[in-house]
């Protein structure tokens, strides 16, 4: 008996299984939805550069006030003339047009960072690449031939993609190619929060930021909740472990008495 | 078997610890109830309204919607509202002091209605009777409601009647005036109903 | 006599209420020897009930229509207040369920529960677990996500492969060519008034079924065999469940409610096994997601059902040995010939065929979740002749196993 309950406890801690990942290696986003600055920095990009072609249709403005921006400047700065604070964020461009311009409807986004998750939205953000073959001048290294193109292009600049060949280890294999081809993205043309140092390489701190703000944003619209969620669960489980658990503990140990 | 059982410390622990898991029935019910009131989505239909009352011929009355409900706004003439004064004189009005009704405290005078915009009526249009929704008589002395009548609100359904403020009649089966909901002035002519702070 | 009494008599003398709680709980004698096994049925109770209260109330908002469901449902996270809070304990209370039902039944199989006299309550059970899977399909529909979507097109189209009425049969349970909205509807009917009305009535008789017979215990001794204390005139290892298993129940309720706690407010989506990833995307009939898996609890059986290949040009098999896989726990009693109940007395022989199976069993759920490769599928493979080999051998090896005299009173 003791040898299976042991067992078991073993095979439950074998972590489970990894998800089915992508090839692409995906960048830790740094999320932190109790960062209100980084949250209303996230909310302006996005009000700015994404509703226009995607929508959120479960996300009201004035949901925004739980993260700190004040009805007045939700109304002003925010939202659409004509829209009412109570709203939900439609999106502007109807699903027919899109259609026809990128090839498919752009997707909502209210729970975009649920499906996606934080650090997939993070690389994306940030892979874009000038391909002249794609209709839109742009590639993505995380979804290839992507119908959008890189809204963020002014803040970041162009990037192109740079495929270097190693040969492959241990020399020719018969099942795969000899060589390796290995994909970076390169900065030729600086944005307003990038710069290429004098040295060639780039220097993307701010963009990174810009768009951790934008992906903070999204993974607390996916569940506004999560804030309230976490407190009221510390409160919760201070209660049954230090509270309810020790009194009925000692309940069942009194009347246990009898038994033993 | 241990043959010492103390029957008050046993009491006592099964007591405190039922009233300590009480709390957590009640805490647990708490989401459960609360679903229960307006959603958001319900809130944001329910929001305040503007209207813009600058447009407004005199005697003229408006219907718009807030919270599901029909709420009237009624830019009063210099005789309507020399009209309140009277029906108080001559006693026929069940609650001419507006006691025993609902309105902002900012309206319980004898007209009604916020002071700075006194000719302005801005009530909720349904009759406190049974919740039909009266009809605008301003019309004076007409056949079918007597040559007293100085213009007012008509209930259709049983009859009650109401003064140019909403205030009801006595001997009608309306118990109490027709309701002021909150509103406010944006501007000299912006009104805001819904809210008031 | 007090007023509360005279209440209690007047009730008693029109209906059996006094009587009731007595033979159901209150005087029902069981072993005192339960161990931390003992406390899944219990807890099963629990979840069903929070299953009940929490769904009754996501009805009030949620909207079964192909058009609205999805985003009614972040309707309910989102506007409805406490709304987020309620759906978390349905959908962790889902997951939940399977963890305390699978463990329950583990319970069973190991003290040897089903025997002798236990036979009608295993089988009760075996069907309250049918009716559980039944429910957790049909809700798992309700998001209307991708998951849901294409998890009850891949399920409704195993029907399609049984011969002759397959095609016509799956859209009959369909009520379109593809899972729709009429689909939608009738799979919400289902879940929230017709299989819950099932299992409660199986429950209660699961119930009835357990209280006639009495409880087994860890040992598995019969305490109704052994003789009377004196002075109680219960068994001599006989105990009433109340208050003694009423607060031991409420202890473990308390640690439940901990772990359930842990979940629903700081890891409901559980890295992608309660709430699936992909099921934040909106159905979409014309886009397959890369991977489909069924949610976790399902994985053993959906392993069982890859595993085998089609033969004579139709993939029935695959979907009979599913089924059969589930059906063959209910023979249980009668595939089992030792002459001891409890593992405790039971000889090496059947506990390492136990091992290999436990093996065989969380090995198939874990190949259950993950995409197919051919070394996955001889794997799977492996572990479903494992996994049918212990129930269909049990008849021997139960018989050569070598166990231990029984004692006749319970230990620890």
């Amino acid at each position: 008996m003791k040898m299976i309950s042991k067992f078991l406890l073993a095979l439950a801690m074998v972590p489970l299984l990894a998800v089915a990942n992508e090839d692409v290696k995906l960048d830790p986003a740094p999320v932190n939805t109790r960062d209100l600055a980084s949250l209303q920095s996230g909310a302006k990009l996005f009000t700015n550069y994404c509703l226009s072609c995607h929508g959120a249709q479960a996300m009201r403005y004035n949901r925004l006030m739980d993260i700190g921006i004040s009805e007045g400047q939700i109304k002003e700065n925010l939202m659409f003339a004509g829209d009412k604070v109570g709203e939900t964020m439609k999106v502007a461009m109807q699903a027919k047009d899109a259609k026809v311009w990128l090839g498919a409807a752009p997707p909502d986004l209210s729970v975009i960072a649920r499906s996606r998750g934080a650090d997939w939205l993070y690389t994306y953000m940030r892979s874009f690449y000038r391909d002249p073959s794609r209709p839109t001048g742009w590639n993505n290294t995380v979804f290839d031939k992507v119908g959008m193109p890189h809204v963020l292009w002014n803040l970041q600049g162009d990037q192109e993609l740079k495929v270097t060949s190693h040969p492959a280890e241990g020399g020719k294999d018969a099942h795969g190619p000899a060589t390796h081809a290995e994909k970076s993205l390169v900065l030729i043309k600086a944005g307003e929060l990038t710069r290429i140092k004098e040295d060639g390489k780039a220097h993307t701190v701010e963009y990174d930021a810009k768009v951790a703000d934008l992906v903070n944003f999204l993974v607390w619209m996916g569940e506004p909740a999560q804030n309230t969620r976490e407190t009221v669960g510390y409160w919760v489980m201070l209660y049954l472990c230090f509270l309810l658990l020790p009194m009925v503990w000692l309940v069942k140990r009194e009347y246990w008495k009898d038994v033993h | 078997m241990s043959n010492q059982i103390d029957s008050s410390k046993r009491r006592f622990l099964t007591v405190a610890t039922g009233a300590v898991g009480g709390v957590a029935v009640v805490g647990a019910a708490v989401p459960f109830v609360a679903s229960w009131f307006p959603s958001e989505r319900a809130k944001a239909a329910g929001a305040p309204v503007e209207f813009d009352v600058g447009k407004m011929e005199p005697g003229e009355k408006v219907t718009i919607e807030w919270r599901g409900k029909p709420v009237w706004m009624v830019k009063r003439t210099d005789e309507m509202m020399a009209s309140l004064g009277k029906l108080e004189a001559a006693k026929v009005l069940a609650d001419a002091s507006s006691e025993g009704s609902v309105q902002p405290d900012y309206c319980k005078n004898m007209h009604r209605s916020i002071k700075d915009h006194a000719n302005i009526l801005v009530a909720v249009g349904v009759c406190t009777h049974l919740g039909c929704s009266p009809t605008y008589r301003p019309d004076l002395a007409p056949a079918d409601l007597g040559a007293d009548w100085l213009g007012g609100f008509f209930c259709p359904c049983h009859g009650s009647k109401f003064d140019l403020a909403g205030r009801v009649y006595s001997s009608v089966p309306a118990p109490k005036n027709l309701d002021i909901p909150p509103h406010k002035y944006l501007s000299e002519t912006k009104l805001l109903i819904g809210d008031d702070k | 006599m007090n007023k509360v009494q005279q209440i209690v008599d007047w009730v008693d003398a029109r209906f059996p209420a006094t009587q009731l709680w007595e033979s159901q709980w209150g005087k029902y004698v069981a072993p005192k020897n339960f161990n931390f096994w003992y406390y899944f049925g219990s807890l099963a109770m629990l979840v069903l009930v929070i299953q009940i209260v929490t769904g009754i109330f996501l009805t009030m908002n949620y909207k079964p229509d192909a058009n609205l469901a999805f985003y009614s449902v972040e309707y309910i996270m989102r506007d409805v207040t406490g709304g987020w809070l309620i759906r978390y304990m349905h959908s962790t209370g889902a997951s939940m369920f399977f963890v305390v039902v699978y463990l329950h039944m583990f319970r069973g199989l190991i003290y040897g529960s089903y025997q002798k006299p236990r036979e009608l309550l295993w089988i009760f059970g075996m069907l309250i677990f049918l009716c559980l899977m039944a429910e957790a399909f049909l809700g798992y529909l309700l998001p209307w996500g991708q998951m849901s979507f294409w998890g009850a097109q891949v399920i409704v189209n195993l029907f399609s492969s049984i011969p002759v009425i397959g095609p016509d049969l799956s859209v009959w349970i369909r009520g379109d060519f593809v899972v729709s909205d009429a689909t939608l509807n009738r799979f919400f009917a289902l879940h929230v008034i017709a299989v819950p009305l099932v299992l409660l009535l199986l429950v209660a008789l699961h119930l009835i079924a357990l209280h006639e017979v009495g409880s087994n215990n860890p040992d598995g001794i019969e305490i109704k065999k052994q003789p009377k204390d004196e002075k109680t005139g219960l068994p001599l290892d006989g105990i009433y469940s109340h208050p003694y298993y009423s607060i031991k129940d409420i202890f473990g309720v308390v640690v439940f409610l901990i772990v359930f706690s842990a979940v629903v407010f700081f890891a409901p989506e559980m890295k992608g096994y309660f709430l699936e990833y992909n099921n934040f995307i909106p159905a979409d009939p014309l886009k397959t997601p890369p991977h489909i898996a069924p949610v976790w609890y399902f994985t053993p059986f959906y392993a069982i059902l890859r595993a085998v290949p089609s033969l004579f040009g139709t993939q029935v098999w695959g979907v009979l040995a599913m089924g059969a896989a589930v059906m063959i726990i209910a023979l249980l009693p009668w595939l089992d010939r030792s002459p001891v109940k409890s593992i405790r007395y039971r000889g090496t022989l059947y506990k390492s065929i136990l091992a290999v199976f436990i093996v065989a069993f969380i090995g198939l759920g874990i190949l259950g979740a993950l995409p197919a490769t051919p070394v996955r599928t001889t794997l799977s493979q492996i572990f479903s002749v494992i996994y049918f080999g212990f129930f269909l051998a049990m008849p021997w090896y139960t018989k050569m196993d070598k166990t231990k005299p029984v004692p006749s009173r319970v230990t620890g």
